[in-house]
């Protein structure tokens, strides 16, 4: 069967919350204090706390999870790694965005035995501008 | 804040304590149970909970916003990930600069290391200041 390149999941919608930003940061040892104090942020300009850049992962996560478990990729769970991550941002999330995030297959290929599975998220704001396009490789070993 | 071709970035040192897989599972939602289980873990063979490779290169996202003023500036950041992160080891970011486009880009090349194995190498990121 060929492997869907260019097949495209459901668009997955999510709320920014202040608190779970803060959670995020504080779990990945931020101290930039835009990430975890709101007043700060509003002193500097933004809305409220900003995201950091990977939180990118977060508001990604229920949009990429169709793909890792699409029937149609075949991908076996118990040899699967994380082979590498691109991200590429736009403007900066804030608490309050609501980021729509659509995620499609961008390669599979089959290399000495070992499976290659690419995967494309783009996440859009409330204001259509397109905060981060990541790129998802994720590698089955034979 | 300036940067030129050959410069280093300061270094990111982190320990990562032994719940900070939980916490990260929790802010991130990615509960696989080799971070935060560690019978499970040894089961499949790693010598126990790992750390979330995301989580490793949101040190080397920081690394870079730490150096260039914030989190605006980082614009671009891929990444390879190899071997495994460990608990209560030191991890250490490097970053250097590669190249300084006429637009003002600042392309760094980094990697971060525990016990001077890389487990996330080939960062490549694009700053704006």
């Amino acid at each position: 069967m060929e492997p869907p390149i260019g097949k495209t999941y459901p668009p997955v919608l999510y709320a920014v919350g202040r608190e779970k930003v803060k959670e995020y940061a504080r779990a990945v040892g931020e101290t930039n204090p835009l990430h975890l104090d709101h007043e700060a942020a509003r002193a500097a300009g933004y809305a409220d706390v900003v995201a950091p850049p990977m939180f990118a992962v977060v508001y990604c996560s229920q949009a990429i999870m169709p793909a890792y478990f699409d029937p149609e990729l075949e991908i076996d769970f118990a040899r699967l790694v994380h082979g590498g991550q691109e991200f590429k941002w736009g403007p900066l999330v804030v608490a309050g965005d609501e980021i729509t995030t659509t995620v499609s297959v961008k390669s599979v290929e089959h290399r000495a035995g070992n499976g290659f599975f690419t995967f494309e998220s783009v996440s859009t704001n409330q204001d259509g501008h397109t905060v981060s396009v990541g790129t998802w490789t994720n590698i089955v070993r034979g | 804040m300036h940067f030129e071709a050959g410069q280093d970035l300061p270094e990111l040192k982190v320990t990562p304590d032994r719940y900070v897989t939980v916490r990260y599972a929790g802010a991130s939602g990615d509960f696989n149970p080799i971070h935060i289980d560690e019978e499970f873990a040894q089961q499949v063979g790693l010598p126990g909970r790992i750390l979330h490779g995301l989580w490793t290169m949101a040190q080397v996202a920081r690394a870079h916003t730490d150096a260039a003023g914030g989190p605006h500036t980082l614009k671009r950041l891929s990444v390879g990930f190899r071997g495994m992160g460990v608990l209560e080891e030191e991890l250490t970011v490097t970053a250097r600069v590669t190249k300084v486009d006429d637009d003002g880009t600042v392309h760094v090349s980094s990697e971060a290391t525990q016990a001077g194995t890389a487990i996330v190498r080939r960062g490549d990121a694009d700053l704006r200041l």
